[in-house]
């Protein structure tokens, strides 16, 4: 029977990537010297659980790397080898290796085989360089057998406690005959006296004459498992040729197994360059197969709450099926009705729920990242963590890494200061990193919290000044210099350094935080520290919509990047030769985009004045959208108009509204893009500026 | 047809040993430690155990021993599901009372080969 088992790869890659965690972070908790054995047990299960794994799945480059790392994890563990800072960090990286290999093998990209090579080596001299011999038994050595058949005289005589052990002489016999012609002689000499026997005892001894054409390893091998529960004496029978290799054939049987046929292919491509780099933006392939795991509680919930909607459907089915409906009816009708609107509003909180995850996962990282980045910048940092438990949705965890991974690096270099400075400061010589995350109202807050330096405002204000976003001896407030940070190619480290510090990057941060419906701020306090906030929606699937009515349409405005609605004031509205029109509020001239014209769409009036505007604003650009009134604010489930219809500018998905109909969902950002598109942004900064001089 | 408790912590490893005996017709109780197999082969009376060594919680070594204390298993055959590496551990089982081993890794024909040795 062939049985295909690479269904269960992906599980496999799944429990790798965990295992790998783990080892991650119980490495990094190892004390060197005084290593905890039990934390070295788990990260040798850790591993030998991804050999086991990968030896079945046939990734043979994967459970060779593992192989030797068990191997030292093995001699950590029983106390013959130190666990020295030199060991931890080779396993270290190795972890990291193993974390490329699996990432290859999984998406089929390609792999740095150097980088393999090379911790493969140190892995092995730590060794002592003799680690990978030991398993590979030169295959060779079996020689060629005999196919002749020959008698063989088997003297089996059973322990008394073998049958304890499940092993059952009737299994050997059974197997011996399928090696060939079989008979069994039954020694009873060694039965007690009956009031003496105990049933589970084995009393009996065997003669046994095999006719086959195996050689003594085979038959070796169908005692193998009581080796020890037997005494077990094999010869060839006389009166037959005797070959002398079998005299002192060797007695264990080569456990090499081989690899696995279906998964070949993909173990080329570990072993080898696995051809061109045809796509060098390592872009997994996989995607289709992205999973999530659900804690069983979660699917219970579910199952409940579907039992209750089952229950108040078929309670509901039941008065509707009533030949006439009266008062008291119609009461119970609507009760039920009401239930139904209960039960379907927690079956939508628990359903979202399941694609929530603890923040932990994306937390997990930065004990290995602080851990390295203080020894690469000579300083004595600590991380806390606190609320890892908190939970948000598995899109918006996947995208908020990079740009944590980035604030972080960014309080450990420019934050954080070297142990000398802080002494002098008066200041514990170990900073402190916090990473905090709960939640508030409906989003997921995120601080990341450091005692370093805090920002020079001075620094930052001439900085400022000198790329000409501040004009020199502006009054400006702490909330805005601590905002000018976040713009593009900003940056007030003296030096260039190796962690971060090229100015690109605040600005990438809060641009990928605003993506996915998010804010970041910073708070700062000379020598006190920072901290920055982020606060992300719980999930992208619902929005906070504005709905707005354009003619017979609705649209929905993402009510986060709505900044007011107002009522339009002829005097305020200046034509720009043809191009647009902008609306002056306040001091800051905004383009109007006229809704109607867009969509092409006809509107209950075309005058500014009949209608409102909607001031937006994405990128920290605005514009007044004109719409002809607004609707309520509620919250819409995000319908993707990519899977279902194809991508449409300045709509970012389609909602379904309490009355079935269709409402487009505007994406502000892609609004902006096809407004300044017809006119270019060039031409509305020049009429800014004259204006602003006039 | 027999009843099989299948022990591993790894969820694949577990997943494709269940797979391989369900197609061979047998009925599978997955377990993912030795604490969770104990439970499970209470009240039940599995024809086979395979369990894996090296597990969290109880491992495969206690977990025989365990089974063997129980009136129901003395006899039952059990399987470690081991590496080469750890041959002491082949030792270490076989004197807690295993009957055999099965050595990672396996595919599913020699699984379902070593199977039916003891099975019959």
């Amino acid at each position: 029977m062939s049985i295909d088992i690479s269904q269960f790869l992906v599980t496999f890659y799944e429990e790798s990537f965990e295992g790998l965690e783990i080892m991650e972070s119980e490495l990094l908790n190892l004390d060197v010297g005084a290593a905890d054995n039990e934390t070295i047990n788990t990260i040798f299960r850790a591993a030998h659980s991804i050999k086991g794994g990968s030896g079945t799945f046939g990734l043979n480059a994967v459970s060779d790397f593992t192989h030797v790392m068990e191997t030292l994890l093995d001699e950590m563990r029983d106390g013959r080898r130190q666990v020295t800072q030199e060991g931890v960090n080779i396993l270290l990286s190795s972890v990291d290796v193993l974390r490329e290999m699996l990432t290859a093998l999984r998406d089929s990209a390609e792999l740095n085989v150097q980088r393999v090579a090379a911790t493969k080596q140190q892995l092995d001299t730590l060794l002592g360089g003799d680690a990978v011999s030991s398993e590979e038994k030169p295959q060779a050595e079996q020689a060629p057998v005999e196919s002749s058949f020959q008698l063989w005289a088997i003297d089996f005589r059973p322990h008394l406690d073998m049958l304890r052990t499940g092993n059952d002489p009737v299994r050997m016999f059974r197997e011996l005959s399928d090696l060939g012609e079989l008979n069994a002689t039954v020694d009873v000499s060694g039965l007690p006296a009956w009031d003496e026997l105990e049933p589970e005892e084995s009393y009996l001894n065997w003669k046994l004459a095999l006719d086959s054409d195996k050689d003594e390893a085979d038959i070796r091998e169908v005692f193998e498992w009581v080796d020890d529960e037997c005494d077990l004496n094999i010869h060839q029978a006389a009166g037959l040729f005797v070959e002398a290799q079998h005299e002192e054939a060797a007695p264990v049987q080569p456990l090499a197994t081989p690899p696995i046929q279906d998964k070949t292919d993909t173990v080329a491509a570990v072993g080898t360059n696995a051809g061109s780099a045809k796509e060098p933006a390592r872009k997994p392939t996989a995607s289709g197969d992205t999973s999530i795991r659900v804690s069983i509680d979660k699917v219970d919930e579910l199952i409940n709450m579907v039992g209750e909607l089952v229950i108040t459907q078929s309670m509901l089915s039941q008065y509707g099926e009533a030949e006439k409906i009266d008062t008291a009816g119609i009461e119970r009708l609507r009760d039920g009705l009401g239930q139904l609107e209960r039960n379907t509003r927690e079956l939508q909180e628990s359903v979202m729920r399941i694609r929530m995850l603890p923040i932990s996962f994306a937390f997990q990282r930065f004990p290995r990242l602080v851990h390295d980045l203080s020894s690469k910048l000579e300083k004595n940092i600590q991380l806390k963590m606190s609320g890892e438990q908190t939970e948000l949705d598995k899109t918006v965890m996947e995208k908020i890494g990079d740009p944590l991974v980035h604030l972080v690096r960014n309080s450990l270099d420019h934050g954080i200061e070297k142990p000398d400075v802080r002494r002098e400061k008066g200041k514990p010589e170990q900073g402190t990193v916090h990473l905090n995350a709960f939640h508030q109202g409906g989003n997921i807050v995120i601080e990341i919290i450091d005692d370093g330096a805090g920002l020079n405002k001075d620094k930052i204000i001439e900085k400022a000044v000198g790329r000409g976003l501040l004009v020199e001896g502006e009054a400006v407030s702490d909330e805005q210099v601590h905002d000018l940070i976040f713009h593009a190619g900003f940056s007030t480290a003296d030096t260039v350094s190796d962690v971060s510090g090229r100015g690109v990057g605040m600005d990438v941060v809060r641009k990928n935080i605003r993506s996915l419906g998010g804010t970041v701020e910073v708070t700062s306090k000379v020598d006190i520290g920072s901290t920055f906030t982020i606060r992300l929606p719980l999930t992208l699937a619902i929005l906070d919509g504005q709905l707005v009515k354009v003619g017979t349409e609705t649209y929905i405005v993402p009510l986060i990047s709505i900044i007011e609605s107002l009522q339009v004031k002829m005097d305020k509205v200046n034509t720009v030769s043809g191009k647009g029109e902008v609306y002056r509020l306040r001091d800051e001239y905004i383009p109007v985009v006229r809704l109607y014209h867009v969509f092409d769409v006809e509107p209950d009036g075309r005058e500014l004045t009949t209608g409102l505007l909607v001031v937006v604003e994405a990128e920290g650009e605005k514009v007044a959208l004109f719409v002809d009134d607004l609707f309520g604010q509620q919250q819409v489930v995000i319908k993707s108009l990519e899977t279902n219809f194809k991508k449409v500018g300045g709509v970012s998905g389609a909602t379904i509204l309490g009355d079935g109909t269709v409402a487009l969902i505007l994406d502000v950002k892609g609004l902006m893009g096809l407004y300044q598109k017809q006119t270019p942004a060039r031409d509305l900064y020049l009429v800014k500026s004259s204006d602003a001089a006039a | 047809m027999a009843t099989i408790l299948a022990v591993d912590d790894s969820a694949s490893m577990r997943q494709m040993v269940a797979f391989t005996l369900k197609s061979a017709g047998h009925q599978v109780t997955e377990a993912c430690d030795g604490q969770d197999a104990l439970k499970k082969a209470k009240g039940n009376k599995f024809s086979l155990v395979l369990s894996d060594v090296n597990m969290p919680i109880m491992d495969g070594i206690a977990l025989i021993k365990e089974l063997r204390a129980m009136g129901d298993y003395k006899f039952t055959p059990i399987l470690m599901l081991t590496t080469e590496s750890t041959g002491e551990k082949k030792q270490e089982g076989k004197a807690a009372g295993a009957t055999g081993w099965i050595v990672k890794p396996f595919n599913p024909d020699q699984l379902l080969a070593t199977i039916k040795k003891v099975l019959g």
